[in-house]
């Protein structure tokens, strides 16, 4: 079929129902929901297990247990030994994988459409029935201290973002690393790990996600036998940790072996939570795509290309998360430039935009990029079925995935200009600069990166 | 048609669109002498053209090391009447995206765009022009260069980027592959040697062209030798002279990371060999599989060593790589790399055992599907065969060849294969 033939398919009634109701959901009595992305354009399927549990739910101490227990996820149940839930998924020609966020914990497969049954009874079982053993822990805590190694302590960037966050967020439980810190890592034992997953998982604390060549009613029918026998139990209350209000410009610096310094500008901004009423986080979404949505973007064509200050910079900003949004700019300066001098060429491209706004042309091609990335999208199965399971995870609905693109596609050129007006605001930002080190501990060339 | 209502169709024809195995690749060579290689595929309104060039680094002449990089890098800033932003706020207008990059083998020029034919005509069009006519602008090449330029030199400070450029040069001493770019190198590059090296190797005799998507195969034809036709016809590029196997040695470099990086490994297989097979079923039980390998549960389940330790063969156009990596706290860099050779010396001695080979075989057999749920991945397995000269059934048979493999076929290829007393190893940071 081809697209050609758009216009008598949407004439075909039954057909635009069925599909308008793609993806399909039910919730078993235990309280587990099950969503359904059917998507039969090739013979597989990704099965997904969220749990509404993540770094931000962590309490002083035990920074790192949700990752932590992630890893435990793998070590076996009364059914299933240590290690054989790895070689079950590959015998069954899978693939698989989980990821722990600050506002969630996924476990993943992507399989032959067959083997969905064998995936669901593999998870169904580990939903309940974990061991934590204490040996099994002992050797599993030390390959998270490498991860540790590996990400965080010899990645002068990532050190940079876990000591910025630190001191953006003084409350909120975003101020933790998800990997958490290696002292607590040290001292964290298989008992920590064995209270979290008693808390947590259940599977009124979970939901389901699968898309791919499946029929729903089938899968529907599947998730009853596997997940419905399993006790949903009342979760403890969770507190909203509010971070205060920031009132004035913090900074801070990291030195670490590297070349080149490296600036993050981070402000305090807003996050999506009411679809239909919001309209600030649409229009920083757009501020970004227009800043940084292309090579020929503001940020890089003015700073990296014309005026060469910078070597790289962006913007990252997501607007759906459980906890408190960050805005941050970043970059690195050219060789013979300073960090000052490519955090005053930053200020310098958002005031242009508090000035004089942005140009109807930039907004057309910010929404077109994003239109034909929704299309981009459905290429990917896997990249489906997450999307589904992180608007979830926010709080917020897939259901409502379409009136966001809507509300994307009718922000205006005045509200941009006002969310920049607004929201790069000196009292809520948080600086953080990377000076690099010589590997020899031996001073290399002066220190002109850090300017406080 | 507005694009919600185009997605809203696009969700209603998936909804009706019937799961189709196997991948049908149609081949031709364009008038102008360029492969072609076509898969339609109608599920979505979107179409991929991928244009490989035999332009990767092994091309660059010695002491230009990084040439090949930087011509790619600057391919599309500035082509014909456009000038760099133009290039990227049109393709942005559309909602195409252009991409590609350069490796030891190959120089990528890649298009997404949506398969309409108001957007993905124009995207075509200034495709055509990138690989037509480069400006290689001297301001904007000075500028790229000098960009260039700060990024080895901030990865000469990455404990991971030092240990795999040292392990490239270790296993290669004599051969293109072993040379890597470095400040001195790409400071002696001048925006001449771009167009000249553009010149000689972006031709139609060294394209390959991949199309995946929604038109059909005359469609194909006219895309594809449009792009042929604009390209000089050139010439086939002769290779260097094959690798040889290096002297087994051991390469530690210091440096002030809490973890050593550690690679072990030598040249082993060139694209296309049949010893391939048995080495991609065998390698699944070394250090292939994942959480099931050998190296994984020795190194990480059983001991706590590393996050990632695995190996794996890289076939090139010339002998490319079998390699194992591991990270490990610095302290105990010598306990790990005794565990992983001998993991390594226990399965050149004695390959799998039957239920790994049986293991092995199911997953490298079942995963096969998932290999292709996509345009963008059945892209990708069709340039690697147009590009290597791979069979046209290389897809089709690959769960055959698979199941072909016996225990004595992956000893016999490893003992060729994978020669201990050839293998570099190179550690930084470690104690």
């Amino acid at each position: 079929m081809h697209l050609r033939h758009l216009v008598p398919v949407l004439l075909a009634p039954w057909l635009l129902s069925a599909a308008l109701a793609n993806p399909y959901e039910t919730t078993l009595a235990n309280g587990l929901r099950v969503i359904v992305k059917e998507d039969h354009r090739a013979p597989t399927a990704v099965h997904m297990v969220w749990y509404r549990i993540g770094s931000m739910d962590e309490v002083d101490g035990a920074s790192g247990v949700a990752h932590v227990l992630e890893h435990m996820m793998f070590k076996g149940t009364p059914n299933v030994g240590p290690g054989e839930f790895n070689k079950r998924v590959a015998a069954a020609g899978g693939r698989d994988n989980a990821f722990t966020s600050r506002d969630y914990t996924a476990y993943f497969q992507q399989v032959p459409k067959e083997k969905l049954d064998d995936m669901m009874a593999l998870e169904a079982d580990r939903m309940r029935h974990l061991n934590v053993d204490a040996k099994e822990f002992a050797q599993e805590i030390k390959v998270v201290m490498e991860e540790r190694r590996m990400r965080t302590d010899d990645n002068p960037q990532s050190k940079l973002f876990e000591q910025m966050n630190a001191a953006a967020f003084q409350s909120h439980p975003y101020r933790r690393p998800i990997i958490g810190w290696m002292n607590d890592l040290e001292t964290m034992t298989a008992a920590d790990a064995k209270a979290w997953y008693d808390t947590w998982y259940v599977p009124n604390n979970a939901y389901v996600v699968i898309s791919g060549d499946v029929d729903h009613q089938q899968v529907f029918a599947m998730a009853e036998k596997h997940y419905g026998a399993l006790d949903g139990r009342p979760l403890p209350q969770r507190k909203p940790q509010i971070e205060p209000r920031q009132e004035g410009p913090r900074r801070i610096s990291v030195k670490a072996p590297a070349e080149l310094p490296v600036l993050i500008m981070g402000y305090k901004a807003p996050i999506l939570r009411d679809i239909d009423r919001d309209s600030e986080p649409y229009a920083l979404e757009m501020l970004a795509a227009i800043l940084d949505g292309h090579d020929a973007a503001r940020f890089n064509k003015k700073l990296v290309r014309e005026d060469k200050v910078a070597l790289s910079v962006g913007i990252d900003y997501d607007n759906t998360a459980r906890g408190p949004g960050m805005l941050y700019l970043h970059g690195t300066p050219s060789e013979g430039r300073t960090v000052a001098e490519l955090e005053a060429a930053l200020r310098a491209e958002i005031a242009r935009i508090q000035q004089d706004g942005v140009s109807p042309a930039e907004l057309k091609r910010a929404k077109a990029q994003l239109l034909a990335s929704q299309v981009y999208k459905l290429d990917s199965m896997f990249g489906q079925a997450m999307e589904i399971g992180q608007i979830e995870a926010s709080g917020l609905s897939y259901k409502k995935l379409d009136r966001m693109l809507e509300k994307l596609q009718k922000v205006t050129a005045a509200e941009v200009q006002a969310v920049a007006r607004k929201y790069f605001n000196d009292d809520a930002l948080t600086v953080g600069v990377l000076d690099p080190q010589p590997l020899d501990g031996k001073a290399r060339r002066p220190a002109a990166a850090v300017r406080h | 048609m507005t694009m919600n209502k185009l997605l809203t169709a696009v969700i209603a024809l998936l909804a009706t669109q019937v799961a189709l195995a196997g991948v049908k690749i149609e081949h031709w060579t364009s008038s102008a002498g360029a492969r072609v290689y076509f898969v339609e595929s109608r599920g979505l309104p979107i179409l991929d053209v991928q244009v490989d060039f035999a332009a990767g680094s092994m091309f660059d002449p010695a002491g230009k090391s990084g040439l090949a990089a930087l011509t790619r890098a600057t391919l599309d800033l500035g082509a014909g009447k456009l000038d760099e932003t133009a290039i990227a706020e049109q393709m942005a207008d559309i909602g195409a995206n252009l991409g590609g990059s350069a490796d030891t083998d190959r120089a990528s020029v890649a298009l997404r765009t949506l398969s309409a034919k108001d957007k993905r005509e124009p995207a075509l069009a200034i495709l055509r022009s990138v690989l037509h006519h480069p400006v290689f602008d001297a301001a904007i090449f000075d500028r790229e260069k000098a960009r260039t330029i700060a990024a080895l030199k901030e990865a000469m400070t990455r404990p991971d980027s030092i240990a795999g450029k040292a392990f490239w040069a270790a296993m290669y001493p004599d051969h293109p592959y072993g040379r890597q770019a470095t400040p001195e190198s790409v400071a002696t590059l001048t925006r001449d040697d771009l167009a000249a090296f553009h010149a000689r190797y972006y031709t139609a005799a060294n394209a390959s062209i991949t199309l995946v998507g929604d038109i059909s195969r005359r469609d194909a034809e006219q895309i594809a030798n449009a792009i042929a036709a604009g390209l000089p016809k050139g010439e086939t590029i002769s290779l260097p002279a094959a690798p040889r196997a290096p002297k087994g040695q051991l390469t530690a470099l210091a440096h002030p990371a809490s973890q050593a990086h550690i690679y072990i490994g030598l040249p082993a297989i060139e694209r296309g060999n049949p010893d391939f097979f048995p080495l991609l079923v065998g390698n699944y039980t070394l250090g292939g599989g994942g959480f099931v390998s050998r190296l994984m549960k020795e190194v990480r389940d059983q001991r706590g060593y590393a996050y990632s330790v695995y190996s794996h063969f890289a076939p090139l156009r010339q002998t490319g790589p079998f390699q194992i990596g591991l990270q490990t706290k610095r302290s105990q860099a010598k306990d790990a790399i005794k565990v992983a050779r001998d993991v390594l010396d226990a399965f050149l001695k004695g390959g799998p055992s039957d239920e790994e080979l049986a293991a092995a075989k199911a997953n490298l057999t079942g995963s096969f599907p998932l290999r292709l749920d996509s345009n963008k991945k059945i892209l990708d397995n069709v340039a690697v065969i147009g590009f290597f000269g791979l069979p046209l059934d290389y897809l089709d048979q690959y769960q055959a060849r698979v199941q072909a493999v016996t225990a004595d076929d992956i000893k016999a290829a490893f003992a060729r294969r994978v020669r201990p007393a050839d293998l570099v190893t190179v550690t930084v940071a470690a104690d």
